[in-house]
């Protein structure tokens, strides 16, 4: 009986999947002239932002994203508080054994290079693909390099912490400047600028590189947390 | 027939084998490094399919950090899937 349900149901969820996948009408005129056309028409216009992606993100749904900066913010404060121990000095890192002299140069050879990228990544969110949560990603796997290559490497947890609330702070300080502006939150309230320059796109490269500042904060955090806790 | 369906069913194998991988393997630093490649996978994907944003997004996140911080958990618990028994501090 159970499994004849089961079944049942599989077969309702597969039937409905099957009409939406095998037929999806992207060239439907709701979906040509609908949503889409008023992003796109909107985004070169009124933006100037060279990419959709990130109007969307940034601007469009710009709450949304307050919403993902915060459960990322939660993550790593739970495994911060569930981790957390009082650590009586540095070099006490069990996890990992000692690098080679090769991984540890190699680790500060390119170490440099990929900040460079991240920053470069957050920094033309608005232009090429890419933006804050992808260019702070790139940051802390940089961080991590170094956290493995060598085991005395440190980074203050208080520095991590006051950059990742400056930055929590001045996302929602330039949104609720947007309702004194314009009337929504996240309003964009600057000069536009010309489409393609660096820049440009108003409020947009400003968010950007506080959620890039955040998300390689909180990641770099969670990392050292983590590489912290003894087996 | 265009070749993008080609990459685009290389890459689904891939895909679906590297997860039945790590499914099916005891070794869960095998099955990690699987899973490292299955992200690996859906990069190409998302990027033959012009979705570059998503796919730094699952380079960055799924490729790097979260293979490692499976790597540190692995480090600090057991290897094998039938370890359970006899957990080395």
């Amino acid at each position: 009986m159970k499994k004849a349900i089961v079944i049942l149901m599989l077969a309702v969820f597969g039937y409905f999947l099957a009409i939406t996948f095998l037929d999806p009408q992207f060239e439907a005129e709701r979906n040509r002239d609908g949503v889409k056309k008023f992003y796109l028409d909107k985004t070169v216009s009124e933006l100037k932002t060279a990419n959709t992606v990130t109007a969307i993100v940034v601007n469009f749904r710009g709450f949304d994203t307050l919403g993902e900066v915060t459960v990322l913010f939660l993550a790593a404060t739970a495994l911060g508080s569930i981790l957390f121990k009082k650590r009586h000095h540095i070099g006490d890192r069990t996890v990992l054994l000692p690098a080679s002299a090769i991984v540890g140069s190699g680790a500060k050879l390119i170490f440099p290079a990929i900040t460079l990228l991240g920053v470069y990544v957050f920094v033309h969110g608005h232009l090429t693909p890419g933006g804050g949560f992808q260019g702070g990603t790139i940051i802390a796997t940089g961080f991590l390099l170094m956290l493995i290559a060598y085991r005395d490497f440190s980074i203050s947890h208080n520095i991590l912490s006051v950059i990742e609330s400056l930055a929590g702070i001045g996302f929602v300080t330039f949104g609720l400047l947007g309702f004194m502006n314009g009337g929504t939150f996240l309003q964009n309230f600057l000069g536009t600028g010309v489409l393609n320059d660096l820049l440009s796109g108003g409020v947009i490269p400003i968010i950007y590189i506080l959620v890039g500042f955040k998300v390689a904060a909180e990641l770099t955090g969670l990392i050292y947390t983590v590489l912290h806790e003894k087996g | 027939m265009n070749y993008l369906v080609f990459i685009i069913g290389f890459l689904l194998l891939v895909l679906i084998g590297a997860a039945l991988y790590a499914v099916y393997q005891k070794d869960l630093l095998y099955a990690v490094i699987a899973t490292g490649v299955i992200s690996l996978a859906l990069t190409g994907l998302f990027l033959v399919l012009q979705a570059p944003d998503v796919a730094l997004t699952e380079a960055a996140i799924g490729v790097a950090l979260t293979t490692i911080i499976f790597i540190i958990t692995i480090r600090n618990t057991v290897r094998y899937e039938d370890e359970k028994d006899n957990v080395k501090k």
